[in-house]
């Protein structure tokens, strides 16, 4: 058990030392990167100072050092547009974004699960038929999209929620609805497929077998094993929600981390920009390392796996 | 005779129009994908007039069948004048060259660093599914918004910066194919007839990979396409004036409060109808090709 921890924390280990490494190389091969790390409108004295300050024509492995040990301490550099230091400045607009996540998450759960479940226990009916339809265009429809018409719909024409910004429940619900519907269809795949399996298993033929009412079989035995692939890929969905809403919260002008990234790109605010992309992908590497560790936790059969 | 001769011959066409329905071939999203694709090549003479330049005098026009609308425009003008039909039409060239391009692009990093991978194994596995792993923590949208950010915009860059955050599931899934390939007798027995490692490579276990690898491609084509959607919606895709469906979802957004509606739904449209033809025609083909994928 601990060698499969140690395992999984080495190899997590390597993938964050990977991910910082790509986006220091990517910063400083293409391109001037001086260029990127000063503020916009600034003046070539101001460029050559700045490769001054930051020591740029040193050796690449000295400014990775440099660049690591910054990171380690949470220094993230300063945000030009903000004038405030941007690991202050995320974690600012991070409670925003998880509440925004969770809205969409509980709208993806509670529509996702009983509609797959549905759709398992009649499979090829009508309501299976108009789960797939719903799960296709879900998977199919940009969030951004579906955000816009939802404002046009419900803000300009019937004027029932507000289009923009944060504060009140009636602000959160559009941009949920358009940021879960996705999950909410990968959620009803899945546990659907998931169901589907449960319910030719050896178990459920036994409780059907000894007599039991269907309604138990599902409710009893079927549905608690069909939840475990769905719950874990919900964990790792809500942290990949709390990273791709950029476009959903920009529409919304929800202030979270993605519009924080939005704005970094608009504003060229460059350090903005690398810390979303360097905390947001530590974040998932993160969240697979627990839930692994979890996994292993709950099914032996994973840890004495490798 | 006669009656006899034509009984056999519509049944023989019945039959063949059946074989065709075998397997559910989806008829609808492959002629939507046909017509785009058609679209974006006859581009410059579809369109009725010059998506870049706009008339002034003529902005926000509705589409012909509302109030203010004209046949001139049958979809309406945008904010600055410019035809929303013409646009349309050349903004799916975009769309069909950048999402086709980059497929590919993704498709054949990923394939070939999957093949070399699973093939030889050892160091070069880990190092490459390292990489894989670290690549694919990023959100995709974040990573090619960053990308963007580094090297600006262009259409070029952006084929190259989507073939860098796509390649990665490729590689995944190929290398599990090549991994189970290698157990193959056929790959044995290539091995003890004296091929070398790039032959084997070349001639046996590539071509055997290539289902997979197509049934990818379309199922990753629509999410390239909404992923170029989302960063020329965020400013940094395709740079204006150029027309893309995403840039024009940003231009609309400007409109909406205002209700000029067919500057939002209509760009939309057209990037679902191409999503979903691109999802289905990639659904069908994973079922036919290899049923093994099934549980993809």
């Amino acid at each position: 058990m601990k060698s499969y921890i140690l395992r999984r924390l080495g190899y997590s280990l390597i993938s964050l030392l990977l991910l910082s490494l790509t986006i220091f190389l990517f910063v400083r091969v293409t391109g001037d990167p001086a260029v990127l790390l000063v503020e916009p409108g600034a003046s070539k004295a101001d460029v050559e100072a700045i490769r001054e300050q930051f020591g740029l024509d040193r050796p690449l492995i000295v400014q990775y050092g440099e660049f690591m040990w910054n990171i380690l301490r949470g220094n993230f550099g300063n945000s030009f547009y903000y004038r405030m230091p941007v690991l202050e400045l995320y974690l600012s607009r991070l409670p925003n974004s998880l509440m925004l996540a969770l809205a969409a998450m509980s709208f993806s759960l509670l529509i996702g699960i009983p509609t797959g479940i549905i759709a398992a226990v009649r499979v090829n009916q009508w309501w299976d038929n108009a789960g797939k339809i719903f799960a296709l265009l879900g998977l199919s429809l940009p969030s951004f999209w579906v955000g816009l018409v939802m404002i046009l719909f419900f803000s300009v024409y019937l004027g029932w929620f507000p289009s923009s910004g944060s504060g009140s429940v009636l602000h959160i619900i559009m941009p949920a609805f358009a940021l879960g519907w996705y999950f909410a269809a990968a959620h009803m795949r899945l546990t659907r497929s998931s169901m589907l399996e449960v319910l030719g298993s050896e178990y459920v033929k036994l409780a059907r077998l000894k007599g039991l009412p269907e309604a138990l079989v599902i409710s009893k035995h079927a549905f608690k094993n069909a939840l475990i692939p769905v719950l874990t890929l919900a964990g790792i969905n809500l942290v990949i929600m709390v990273n791709v809403a950029v476009v959903v919260e920009t529409v919304f002008a929800w202030p979270g981390i993605g519009r924080l990234l939005y704005e970094g790109v608009s504003f060229r605010d460059f350090p903005v920009v690398q810390a979303t992309v360097l905390l947001g992908g530590s974040m998932i590497v993160i969240v697979n390392l627990v839930v692994d560790i979890l996994y292993a936790v709950i099914d032996p059969r994973i840890r004495l796996e490798r | 005779m006669a009656m006899n001769g034509s009984r056999t011959a519509s049944l023989t066409l019945a039959w063949r129009f059946a074989a065709l329905r075998v397997g559910n071939f989806p008829v609808i999203p492959t002629t939507i994908l046909v017509v785009i694709v058609l679209v974006a090549i006859f581009a410059e003479v579809l369109a009725p007039y010059n998506p870049e330049v706009g008339v002034l005098g003529q902005r926000f026009r509705p589409p012909f069948w509302q109030v203010g609308g004209t046949d001139a425009h049958l979809l309406g003008t945008d904010h600055l004048g410019r035809d929303v039909l013409s646009r349309l039409i050349f903004g799916a060239r975009v769309s069909i060259v950048v999402g086709f391009t980059a497929v590919i692009f993704a498709g054949v990093l990923g394939t070939g660093l999957g093949i070399l991978s699973g093939y030889l194994g050892g160091w070069v596995d880990q190092v490459i599914m390292r990489l894989t792993d670290a690549w694919l923590a990023i959100p995709a949208l974040t990573y090619a918004i960053f990308l963007a950010a580094i090297v600006g915009p262009s259409a070029m860059n952006i084929v190259i910066i989507l073939g860098l955050v796509y390649w990665t599931r490729y590689a995944r899934v190929i290398r599990g194919e090549v991994l189970s390939l290698k157990e193959r007798d056929f790959v044995r027995l290539a091995i003890v007839a004296g091929c070398s490692k790039r032959t084997i490579m070349r001639k046996h276990i590539l071509p055997n990979v290539l289902n997979s690898a197509t049934v990818l491609g379309t199922l990753m084509l629509g999410v390239v396409i909404v992923t170029e959607a989302a960063l020329s919606f965020l400013g940094v895709g395709v740079p204006p004036p150029q027309p893309a469906w995403g840039l024009m979802l940003a231009d609309g957004k400007k409109g909406l409060m205002a209700g000029y509606w067919w500057l939002t739904v209509l760009p939309g449209c057209c990037i679902m109808l191409m999503v979903l033809s691109a999802n289905l025609l990639g659904d069908w083909l994973r079922v036919k090709l290899d049923p093994q994928l099934r549980q993809l």
